[in-house]
């Protein structure tokens, strides 16, 4: 029987330097490492640098900085010179494009594929956006007519998550920046190399200093931005956890914030759908990026009548899937991202288990070293199994079913979050009936993960709130309110 | 699992197992329209994008070797033309068995495919060297002929020894839902090709929507083909990446309700190794291994070949030749 197996075919890592260690990006410049922490390649962990951990007093210059180049440049910028700056980093980010493919990959775990073809392409695209944007709010819609023309907040802090570290900076800074806002971002502590090869980016593209401030750390360091009282707006993605804190800690103060948290999105198909392309597409759904994404569909809803055959086109197509060395251009699924995650994922797959779900994997031989985990199908699941019910974030799909459309969107709804939801289905109407009832913020329909800077993301309950992208993602950068003496001349 | 046998070529008997297969008394269009209209739809933009997907995958060194030799194989080398002649048919086959004289260990392509009146022609030149003639019939490449003539055509290509018959379905029924003509013709040329193995076109550039391309393949596998093709050549577009798909997917999925194996050829429009390689990645991660051989798949191309031959001399020499170290046919 002749076998077509793929030689290796791994992306070269020569094209991007990477340094020994790192300072903080301040003001337009690197400063001194120093309390450093290694980063590791989660797919071997090998250490790929050392970077700073950002004390309060390192913030607080960072935020001085902010505040400087918002009030001495960026913010009596015209919305066309601060485009201009915007299209300049799209196009480096485009050309410099495989430099962060190859870093994302070798920092997150991600394979080369991903990083390659949707993290690095949309981050750029996410740019080119904005910078549209910059001068033309005004005829944004973000203001009453008559009344005063939008302008920025000032100082913008902005904490990432690791699961598109380029993508979720870029769509941090590149709102911030087109409504004339400056930021302070803080990267995520196992994930802080792309955003440091950004802030090169910045001095290549002759920002103003100051205007991008990148402090690494762990969550201390985050706080640290977050409580900063001359930091005017917060914006955060990452964990429902965390963002609670964080609602919790600016309330009573000025701040604005918008929070992108956790979901446990349902991927509906119904017996009508295009079962081929439905299971692509719950593929796409919950392996993507090794499921560790937060709009995953990590609950697949499934009319009973298809079940079975639904099931069985699933495991086959899974089998096909290739898990392995994720700077391998033919590799399907990375490493997950860390050894904390990993355990995670671990345990509530082993909970699910426990309280009577069915789990299958593929015969798929892991890497001895580095964080792996199988792709995962857990049938039989119930609406009341942990695995139901919390964000695993890992590449862990659980199989419930519905009988009528009424149940579907039932089930869809029972969560604590609702951040997205995706419909399967050859029936337009219903589509059309589905995506109004299902309490999320993106509904996807015969289709999944989805991701264009003209359209608005964000959740519904635990999911957070605010949205980021489109025109909807521009309200959360301005105000409309009368200019304060702080606040600078449009 | 319907149990279906392959020894079988009687219209009458493939009416029967066609019966079985949908579970009616009696076969009729309304019961092959609820059948074929009841098979899942395919959504254009996910079956776009899967194609596309599997176009990315990266196939170098020892795989390459092995899919281009592979891909070799797999070729009906192709001439329908007007203009063909003995003389450029006889080219053809001396091409066929030679494909590179720099290198003898060139693997050959599975077959010749020619017009009904060149077979004669074709199985002299290629002797007993094991590759293929195989004759396009039912008055190709629209198939606009009373059924006497495509028999009469289809008869006349397995008298003068054509191993295979590459048939066109009559479209115009198809779209107009006489989809038991369509069965009829299929079922009836399959009988007249007695051992000859029967290839069904289905011309899917005329078929349009990827939900015809299923329906299409489901009916012509219904009837007895032993392989679906998708195009004569003679229409744009011919043969895409996704209706191939469809088709992959398609033979997978009959294979699982019937146990029959049918075998899959794009044709027309694929002239590049690297095209080559992505029908190749697609048969193997959307049919699987099993679809790997000149006996479950082919390529109808002419040019391809060259290709084909100029990277496969890169491989082994380490450079570039260029179009004139290989031969034309």
């Amino acid at each position: 029987m002749p076998k077509f197996e793929y030689a290796p075919a791994p992306e070269s890592r020569a094209i991007v330097r990477i340094e020994k260690s790192y300072g903080l990006f301040i003001d337009g410049a690197f400063t001194r490492p120093k309390a450093t922490f290694p980063t590791i390649n989660p797919a071997d962990e090998t250490v790929l640098a050392e970077v700073s951990q950002a004390g309060p007093k390192d913030v607080d210059k960072a935020v001085a900085a902010a505040r400087r180049a918002y009030e001495g440049v960026w913010g009596r910028m015209s919305g066309a010179e601060r485009g201009k700056y915007l299209f300049r980093i799209a196009r480096i980010l485009q050309e410099r494009a495989r430099e962060f493919a190859v870093l994302e990959t070798l920092d997150n775990g991600k394979p080369i594929k991903e990083t390659r073809d949707v993290d690095v392409p949309i981050a750029a695209a996410h740019f080119f956006y904005h910078a549209g944007w910059a001068d033309k709010l005004e005829y944004a819609g973000l203001s009453a007519s008559g009344a005063d023309v939008p302008r920025p907040h000032g100082v913008v802090g902005q904490v990432i998550p690791w699961n598109f570290p380029l993508l979720m900076l870029a769509w941090k800074i590149a709102p911030a920046l087109a409504t004339g806002n400056t930021v302070v971002l803080k990267p995520a502590e196992t994930t802080p190399l792309t955003a440091l090869l950004f802030a090169e980016v910045c001095q290549q593209a002759d920002l103003p200093a100051g205007v991008v401030n990148i402090v690494t750390g762990d969550g201390r360091t985050g706080q640290a931005l977050v409580e900063h009282p001359d930091v005017d707006k917060i914006a955060f993605t990452g964990s429902t956890e965390v963002g609670k804190a964080i609602a919790r800690s600016i309330a009573g103060t000025s701040k604005k914030a918008t929070l992108e948290l956790g979901g446990k999105a349902a991927n509906i198909v119904f017996d009508d759908a295009p079962i081929d392309q439905a299971v692509e597409g719950i593929i796409g759904g919950i392996f993507f990026n090794q499921g560790q994404v937060c709009c995953a569909g990590s609950r697949l809803l499934v009319q009973e009548n298809v079940h079975d055959q639904v099931v069985a086109k699933l495991k086959r197509r899974l089998a096909t899937l290739r898990v392995g060395d994720p700077m391998d251009k033919n590799s399907d699924l990375g490493a997950i991202n860390s050894k904390a995650q990993l355990d995670r994922i671990t345990s509530l797959v082993e909970a699910g288990v426990a309280e009577g779900a069915e789990r299958w994997s593929p015969e798929c031989a892991l890497p001895a070293k580095g964080y792996w985990f199988p792709p995962t199908v857990l049938t039989g699941v119930s609406q009341t199994h942990r695995v139901a019910t919390e964000e695993i974030f890992g590449p862990v799909l659980s199989v419930l079913t519905f009988r009528t459309p009424q149940e579907a969107v039932a089930k869809a709804n029972n969560t604590a979050y609702g951040l997205s939801a995706g419909v399967w289905t050859e029936k337009g109407s219903r589509i059309l009936w589905m995506a109004d009832q299902l309490r999320a913020g993106v509904v996807w329909a015969n289709t999944f993960n989805r991701f264009d800077p003209t359209s608005p993301f964000g959740g519904y309950k635990e999911s957070g709130y605010g949205r980021e992208g489109g025109r909807h993602g521009l309200e959360a950068y301005v105000t409309t309110a009368p200019a304060t003496l702080t606040g600078a001349v449009r | 699992m319907v149990t279906v046998s392959t020894t079988t070529r009687t219209a009458q008997d493939l009416t029967a197992q066609a019966r079985d297969v949908l579970g009616v008394s009696r076969l009729t269009n309304h019961a092959l329209t609820s059948w074929l209209h009841g098979l899942p739809g395919v959504d254009q933009v996910g079956c776009e994008a899967r194609a596309a997907a599997l176009g990315t995958r990266s196939v170098k060194t020892t795989s390459k070797a092995w899919a281009i030799d592979t891909a070799i194989g797999m070729i009906d080398l192709t001439t329908l033309e007007g203009s063909d002649t003995v003389g450029k048919v006889r080219s053809l086959c001396a091409k066929a068995l030679v494909p590179d004289a720099l290198d003898p260990r060139t693997p050959r392509p599975a077959a010749i495919c020619v017009y009904g009146d060149m077979v004669a022609t074709a199985k002299a030149a290629l002797g007993d060297s094991g590759i293929h003639v195989a004759a396009v019939a039912t008055a190709f490449p629209s198939g606009r002929a009373s059924m006497a003539v495509k028999l009469a055509d289809t008869r006349d290509a397995v008298e003068a020894g054509a191993d295979e018959i590459d048939m066109v379905i009559d479209r115009g029924a198809f779209l107009s839902g006489d989809y038991l003509t369509v069965f009829n013709q299929i079922a009836e040329v399959k009988q007249a090709c007695g051992a000859a193995h029967l290839k069904v076109i289905m011309e899917t550039g005329e078929l349009v929507t990827y939900d015809n391309v299923r329906r299409a393949s489901y009916l012509s596998m219904l009837a007895g083909g032993d392989f679906i093709k998708t195009s004569t050549g003679k229409v744009q577009p011919a043969a895409t990446l996704p209706v191939t798909l469809i088709m992959l997917e398609a033979v997978r999925d009959w294979r699982e309700l019937t146990g029959v194996q049918v075998g899959v050829k794009p044709a027309g429009g694929i002239k590049t190794t690297k095209d080559a390689i992505k029908y190749l990645v697609m048969v193997s991660e959307v049919a699987g291994d099993d679809w790997l051989s000149p006996e479950w798949f082919r390529f109808g191309a002419s040019s391809l070949l060259n290709d084909l031959i100029l990277q496969r001399q890169k491989l082994t020499t380490g450079a570039y030749s260029g179009a004139d170290y290989v031969t034309i046919d």
